[in-house]
């Protein structure tokens, strides 16, 4: 007996041991910043002096008192519910006309991948200044041929539609994953969808959407979670349009114009590291994560059952 | 193996939760010798070529005459950098660090961050009164805790723009706001819809034209003895949205300022409106001179204190001071070779003169402010910088916040936002009341 016992502990620990890459990589960069958030969101800490207990505070404070808090979480959300499906939308339908190119190809693919590869920072300030209402190209060609000429990064009502099209521009990781995953729908199936009569809208429902769903439901769910780290795209649109990008000690103003670029992450930011309030930052980080596990969640459960079916 | 298992998980749950309580910044007692070899490190924000030339001139001056301290110069450094290496402390953490954003010498003092600096003061002999402004003062302490000094200050005038006065017939600066009012209307031309002149941006994202900057103008109280906020209760403040408001209105209007505003360039690059002609007078500090000439600006450029309010003409003169604050790090080992250099950079005359001239800074002490040998690009802001009635923001726990919440209904109020004006400030006072509680 108490040899069968030591056997199953050497087979444990030798387990253990195949396993301690990973056990190790989760602890260090998942379970122990996940332990520790939740433990910052109940103590008071700037950095420098030591924690203390709060309770439930920081959590009362960013949930009733915080101004910022509300219009960023709707401002994700909007991004997670338009941008993303936009972005979804957009990149199945340039790899799909992209598989269909005879001539060309390359070019095409190339061209619409490149802009995928530009720095994040200088691709919102080049796109801050093709939009800027007064004096961009893009307000003057409107203006020319007799179009309204919106404000773009400097009006509340368009600066979350021009953060879409920056993200639609630099759709190149999308169009990949989409154009490999459409080349690898079998032919025969379309072949025998069209002897069957079917016309090109039902091929595509029929035949290309149930064999790229797995990547569909990827796309959607890399896009959630990006769009709930989004930070650097907003906050560079926001100072550039509001003329205040350089200047030290400039006080931050989140989300410019009037909150409407305002994201979860910069409220982090802002918390964390220009108010010191280390508990505040770390109850909109759990909020995140807890809301990127929600849609997660809805997302693959919704998949699964749409497959059963 | 259940048990071993939630033996496992157990320790290591303990084992997360005991690692997450972080270490603290323990101020060591002073006692190393700065009269042995020693090298220190200094960090600090500038990053310009010739700033940092100034940076390195100052040094040297100091090294020649403490040439057993060393000084490791570290530029381009923001207060987020700060706070890290304070908080990890370490062999590379800096004994010497200044910070633009006096904003956050509450979160320094109050944290410990940095050093109190009384006992080097009381030892050096340094009468604080007789060394530095009131108003410098003010915002390089928190509560009576004094952990930076002053190392050069900023102050906010009016700049004008000479050829478009004469253009308008005027021939002096306006003094008071309703002398500035008609000034601002009388050199503004409006083009269509929008403008090929504007007198002046009033709008509070124009730059310098904050909220701050303006109430200054008013001499106003941010909090009570107590500690709360006093926006609602300080007649400054609606005084001065309402003069603000008024002048948008005259101005055309906050739809149309905001439209001609994006078209404005960047505030440090050369297309700042001003260098531009797209608007005749600005409020700033006393660096656009020096930026104009680098710009190529053509025009001759007046340089005159911001116009004061019609009830208080007799404080004509006064204005926004602010600053660069320099302290040592709580975590340094060579807290008496660090005040060495924080003593030299911020009381020692020459040195104070020379870093002001070099970089276009006004100087921060009384005598270095009565020096003949400043340039007479800062003359203006001389007089401005030595003001009874200048003033600056106070420091608080949380840093900026509560010039971020003024400002913030500031924009809701320029927009026509706002009904009932003293309820706003009022509403205004709770926020910053709750983010004050917050921070406590």
């Amino acid at each position: 007996m108490t040899s069968l016992r030591q056997k199953h502990r050497t087979e444990t620990l030798r387990n253990l041991a195949f396993l301690s890459p990973w056990l190790i990589g989760v602890s260090v960069f998942f379970l122990y910043p996940l332990v520790s958030t939740v433990y910052f969101s109940f103590m008071k800490y700037d950095g420098f002096t030591p924690p203390t207990w709060t309770g439930w505070k920081n959590w009362q404070y960013v949930f009733t008192d915080y101004p910022f808090f509300w219009p960023a979480l709707r401002n994700t959300l909007w991004l997670v519910v338009v941008m993303v499906t936009l972005r979804v939308v957009f990149g199945l339908g340039i790899g799909l006309l992209i598989t269909k190119v005879k001539t060309g190809a390359g070019f095409f693919r190339t061209a619409f991948y490149l802009p995928y590869l530009a720095p994040p920072v200088a691709a919102t300030m080049a796109f801050a200044f093709l939009l800027n209402p007064g004096t961009g190209p893009v307000n003057s060609i409107l203006g020319s041929i007799g179009l309204p000429q919106p404000g773009w990064f400097n009006d509340p009502a368009w600066s979350k539609p021009a953060l879409t099209m920056l993200a639609l521009w630099g759709i190149g990781d999308l169009m990949v994953i989409f154009m490999a995953s459409l080349l690898d729908v079998p032919q025969e199936q379309y072949e025998a969808a069209s002897l069957d009569g079917a016309g090109a809208w039902q091929r595509f429902r029929y035949v290309t959407l149930p064999n790229i769903s797995p990547i569909v439901l990827f796309a959607v769910v890399t896009g959630v979670i990006q769009t709930m780290q989004y930070y650097t795209q907003p906050l560079v649109a926001g100072k550039v349009a509001s003329g205040v990008i350089g200047g030290a000690g400039q006080q931050f103003e989140p989300g410019y114009p009037d909150k409407s670029t305002l994201t979860l992450p910069q409220l982090v930011y802002h918390l964390g590291f220009q108010r010191f309030d280390t508990g505040g930052a770390s109850v909109i980080a759990l909020v995140l994560f807890a809301l990127a596990m929600v849609f997660t969640a809805f997302l693959m459960r919704s998949m699964s059952e749409r497959s059963v079916a | 193996m259940q048990s071993f298992t939630r033996a496992v998980i157990g320790t290591a749950a303990v084992a997360l939760l005991a690692t997450a309580c972080t270490g603290t910044s323990n101020a060591p007692q002073a006692d190393d010798d700065a009269t042995k070899d020693v090298s220190i490190t200094f960090w600090h924000g500038w990053s310009a070529p010739g700033e940092a030339a100034a940076i390195a001139a100052d040094v040297k001056a100091f090294e020649a005459k403490h040439p057993n301290i060393h000084v490791k110069v570290v530029g381009n450094i923001n207060d987020d950098k700060i706070k890290q290496a304070l908080r990890a402390g370490g062999a590379n953490a800096p004994d010497v660090v200044s910070s633009f954003t006096t904003d956050n010498v509450g979160t320094f003092c109050a944290s410990n961050v940095f050093a109190d600096l009384k006992p080097f003061l009381d030892r050096s002999g340094i009468e604080l009164d007789t060394t530095f402004p009131k108003p410098l003062q003010d915002y390089t302490q928190f509560q009576g805790k004094r952990c930076t000094l002053p190392l050069l200050n900023d102050a906010y005038g009016l700049y004008y723009n000479k050829t478009a006065f004469k253009a308008a017939g005027i021939t002096a600066p306006p003094k008071t706001l309703s002398e500035f009012d008609a000034v601002a209307r009388k050199l503004t031309k409006v083009k269509g819809d929008s403008y090929s002149q504007l007198g002046f941006m009033p709008n509070f994202h124009g730059y310098e034209s904050t909220a701050t900057h303006f109430a200054a103008l008013w001499n106003p109280t941010y909090f009570t003895p107590g500690g709360k906020s006093n926006l609602a209760k300080d007649p400054a403040f609606a005084a001065m949205l309402t003069w603000q408001k008024g002048l948008v209105e005259q101005l055309g209007g906050f739809a149309k300022l905001e439209k001609y505003r994006a078209t404005f360039g960047d505030e440090f690059g050369a297309k700042n409106p001003f260098h531009t002609g797209q608007v005749a007078m600005t409020m700033d500090g006393e660096w656009r001179l020096g930026m104009a000439r680098e710009a190529g600006v053509t025009f001759d450029i007046g340089v005159a204190p911001f116009p004061v309010p019609d009830a208080q003409a007799d404080s004509y003169g006064k204005g926004y001071l602010s600053g660069t604050v320099i302290g040592i790090a709580g975590t340094s080992q060579k807290q008496n070779a660090a005040w060495e250099l924080v003593k030299f950079m911020t009381t020692d005359t020459d040195a104070v003169v020379s870093f002001a001239n070099a970089i276009h800074n006004v100087p921060s002490t009384l005598d270095a402010l009565k020096s003949p040998a400043l340039t007479a690009d800062l003359k203006p802001f001389i007089g401005i910088a030595q003001h009874a009635k200048s003033n600056t923001t106070p420091a608080s726990p949380n840093g900026g916040a509560y010039q971020l919440t003024l400002q913030d209904f500031g924009y809701a109020h320029e927009a026509g936002k706002v009904p009932d004006l003293a309820a706003g400030l009022a509403k205004t006072d709770e926020q910053i009341d709750k983010d004050l509680a917050q921070a406590k």
